[in-house]
């Protein structure tokens, strides 16, 4: 990712197959100008070969977001939702409105706000947790284990709305899996659980997320140990370092960079998860399970007032990326100064 | 380390701008500008958005599909069918008002007609469109009632008419030794209690879906003397009397224990499967029967009689005891097949279709002519019958109704939601809960 900044030129005039400048070419208008194309030929191609991507990007997720915000400061009542350019610019009101906590709309927001935060901890560390377990305890090769990662990964390669809406079947209070494994088989409840309403839902919602995205930590953490030198393992053993030493000053420092980037991916899609929670509640999410983005959706479509709920989304959108501006320089720094002590030492 | 640090804010914006993307998609959507004049250069097709009438969307295709064909033998005109559930219903429209791309011709609750007249995104049934169709005088007045704010010209006109009636499993009440119907609510608790126990209970409910939680509090706030509209259309969700409404439906679960706290998380129907399996003796709804024998329960096994009401035979005032229920069939401005779409309409509530749907349906016919068959004399549609000629009130046609439905319905799911994990349900936590729905009503 770092390298792939500095345009190496040399491997793309290669790649590209430019002919060289003519040899001797003699100097003159003519010449210059053929120079000048021949460069931009060169230079050129590759960002033409990037223009496809770039222009989708721009259809499928700039001109969108731009649209979004631009909503945001919009009066887009439903008198207005069959003409957006007739709605009249509302300024910062729809922002004011929001985040106004003494009223009941901007209340629940701070409230769901709070929800998501404590789901995203909490599933990203079970996430990780679980993906770091497994792929450190099938590092070394064994009988099965391809058979096993292949397991592993199911959850992962189901479509969402499959196996979420599984998920909410075996949920259910009367007919559902959980209670009856729970209740009737187990007896560990008095009596049968509400799982997909009240403060369960929570819970529910947190065992769902992470079984389907565990195994994208698993994947990415087993990428990471491949590249490690089984070397320094095996010195580390001479020397007379048990499995735990071995993971506290082997294998984490090592994995330092895939984790900076893993937990980043994996909290940017555990906070913002939309098909979890609406495919497991439907419409109007139980206030314990209230994620933001369904809740910005409801909030939207309850009201027909899409000014606000495009607020809500910028807002999102702001908090989002403070806490990736934050995150990385901050990691970044962490691993160079790791990095210089493991040398200096 | 300058490059690094390049290299992390250009991760860092790239990742956040993806994974947002997503989310801010949702509120946006290329705004193409709607509200454009019909027009008739796409006069050899129709899409047309049917409502979940049957016992599922199949169903509803299998019964749609010879009547669409008979109308493109009788016009020429093919009509592309698609049926959407009631869940996803509104949210539909709403996507197709914004993005200008919709259907030609679509069902709407009869509910939501003022609301989405609001939205300028149905073609206004002035008298020019009223006579293409066949005239405004085909209608029955009460259907009419409910296609729009009161003093414009109608958002849509009635295709089906509905209303609620008391279904109840004959075998339990025999069971159970008890002889009529419940007339009153008192009356319906004292039977309810004797139907439960043994995992078995006396109402069915379904508790988690917010138009039938809004369609019950609306009859129950009429029997307490409460109206959720004012005269001007401004909300009041939260007033003492519709406190007590809301108290009372719920408390059929929380206090009167006559319905089973799993019924909490119902929103699919399930209730209709209980009823029909004996789980539950008792349900509140609007012509089930279809759906009753897809589940298995033949006509016999159950009776309808009308819902019943605080005291006294069910009529006006404080004795409603429905909503006048319904769906009407409207067309989209945005139409390139207007004068098709008209015909269609044309089509659908002609006295032949409205006989052959609505029997298929369980549904009574709005139109004067098709009432009268004989097909519309079954002892269920009777009582739906009496309940819409003498004491059913219209839902109030105000643009702020479909938001009231979403905002007490889920209101009412919470207090399920309370009740079924034994918390108590009172007056004052009745009315935190509609206060804060009151609080979310646009202003």
């Amino acid at each position: 990712m770092i390298t792939a900044v500095r345009p190496d030129r040399r491997g793309r005039s290669g790649a590209g197959g430019g002919a060289p400048a003519a040899p001797g070419g003699a100097p003159g208008p003519g010449g210059r100008r053929r120079r000048t194309l021949d460069r931009l030929r060169r230079g050129g191609l590759p960002y033409l070969f990037l223009l496809p991507a770039l222009v989708m990007e721009l259809l499928v997720h700039i001109v969108p977001m731009l649209v979004g915000i631009a909503m945001s400061f919009k009066e887009l009542t439903r008198f207005f939702i069959s003409d957006w350019s007739g709605a009249p610019w509302a300024g910062l009101d729809n922002y004011r409105f929001v985040v106004d906590v003494n009223r009941p709309v901007g209340a629940a927001l701070l409230q769901s706000f709070g929800i998501t935060c404590a789901f995203t901890v909490l599933a990203v560390g079970l996430c990780w947790l679980l993906g770091a377990a497994a792929a450190i305890l099938m590092q070394d090769p064994f009988r099965g284990r391809g058979g096993l990662r292949a397991l592993f990964l199911t959850p992962y390669a189901l479509p969402v709305y499959a196996s979420v809406i599984i998920w909410a079947f075996m949920f259910q209070h009367d007919n559902g899996l959980v209670n009856h494994v729970l209740h009737d088989q187990l007896g560990l409840t008095d009596q049968p659980s509400f799982w997909l309403i009240g403060d369960n839902s929570f819970a529910a919602l947190v065992i769902v997320s992470v079984w389907r995205t565990w195994p994208f930590a698993f994947l990415i953490l087993m990428a990471g140990l491949q590249t490690i030198p089984r070397e320094l393992y095996e010195a580390s053993a001479i020397d007379g370092a048990g499995v735990w030493r071995q993971i506290r000053h082997i294998t984490m420092p090592s994995l330092l960079p895939v984790n900076q980037v893993l937990v980043l991916v994996l909290f940017l899609w555990t906070f913002n998860d939309f098909n979890v929670p609406y495919v497991l509640f439907g419409r109007s999410a139980p206030s314990a399970g209230d994620l933001i983005s369904v809740h910005i959706y409801q909030a939207s479509f309850v009201t027909w007032n899409f000014g606000t709920g495009s607020a809500m989304s910028v807002l999102l959108l702001a908090f989002l990326l403070v806490v990736t501006g934050l995150y990385l320089p901050l990691t970044s720094r962490t691993r160079r100064r790791r990095g210089h002590d493991a040398r200096v030492s | 380390m300058r490059r690094l640090r390049i290299a992390s804010a250009t991760v860092a914006a790239t990742t956040v701008l993806l994974a947002t993307a997503t989310l801010t998609a949702c509120g946006g959507g290329t705004p193409t500008t709607a509200g454009g004049a019909p027009g008739n250069d796409k006069p050899t097709t129709l899409t047309y958005w049917a409502s979940n009438q049957g016992s599922s969307l199949e169903d509803d295709k299998r019964v749609l599909a010879p009547e669409l064909r008979k109308f493109e033998q009788q016009t020429g005109i093919k009509v592309n069918l698609e049926v959407i559930g009631w869940p996803d219903l509104l949210n539909r429209i709403l996507a197709a008002t914004s993005s200008g791309q919709g259907p030609d011709v679509l069902n709407i609750g009869n509910t939501w007609s003022a609301s989405l007249q609001a939205t300028g995104a149905l073609l206004p049934f002035d008298d020019a469109a009223f006579a293409k169709i066949g005239g405004k005088e085909r209608f029955v007045a009460s259907a009419l009632g409910s296609t729009g704010a009161a003093g414009k010209p109608p958002a849509a006109v009635p295709i089906y008419s509905l209303a609620y009636g008391l279904y109840y499993n004959k075998q339990r009440f025999k069971e159970a030794g008890i002889t009529k119907p419940p007339a009153t609510w008192a009356e319906l608790v004292a039977a309810g209690k004797k139907l439960t126990g043994d995992g078995k209970y006396g109402l069915a409910i379904e508790g988690a879906n917010n138009a039938e939680n809004a369609h019950h509090a609306f009859v129950f706030a009429k029997q307490h003397g409460a109206d959720f509209f004012d005269a001007a259309g401004k909300a009041r969700l939260d007033s003492p009397q519709a406190v007590e409404a809301v108290k009372q439906y719920v408390g059929f679960m929380a206090n009167d224990k006559i319905a089973a706290p799993g019924n909490a998380e119902y929103a699919q129907n399930e209730s209709i499967g209980d009823l029909a399996k004996g789980k539950a003796a008792m349900l509140l709804w609007q012509a089930a029967g279809r759906q009753l024998k897809a589940r298995g329960m033949k006509p016999d096994e159950y009776g309808v009689a009308p819902v019943p009401v605080q005291s006294g035979a069910p009529g006006q005032g404080a004795n409603v005891n429905s909503m006048v229920a319904g769906i009407n069939i409207a067309v989209f401005k945005n139409t390139r097949n207007l004068d098709g779409a008209l015909k269609f309409v044309r089509f659908m509530t002609s006295d032949a279709e409205q006989k052959v749907l609505n029997s298929t349906f369980g549904a009574l016919p709005p139109v004067v002519s098709a009432q009268q068959d004989p097909a519309f004399n079954t002892p269920e549609l009777a009582v739906l019958r009496g309940a819409l000629a003498t004491s059913a009130a219209p839902l109030p046609q105000v643009p702020d109704e479909s938001q009231f439905e979403e905002l007490i319905g889920t209101a009412m799911k919470d207090l399920f939601a309370d009740a079924a994990a034994g918390r108590p349900i009172t007056t004052e936590t009745v009315r935190k809960r509609l206060s804060e729905a009151q609080q979310q009503m646009p202003k």
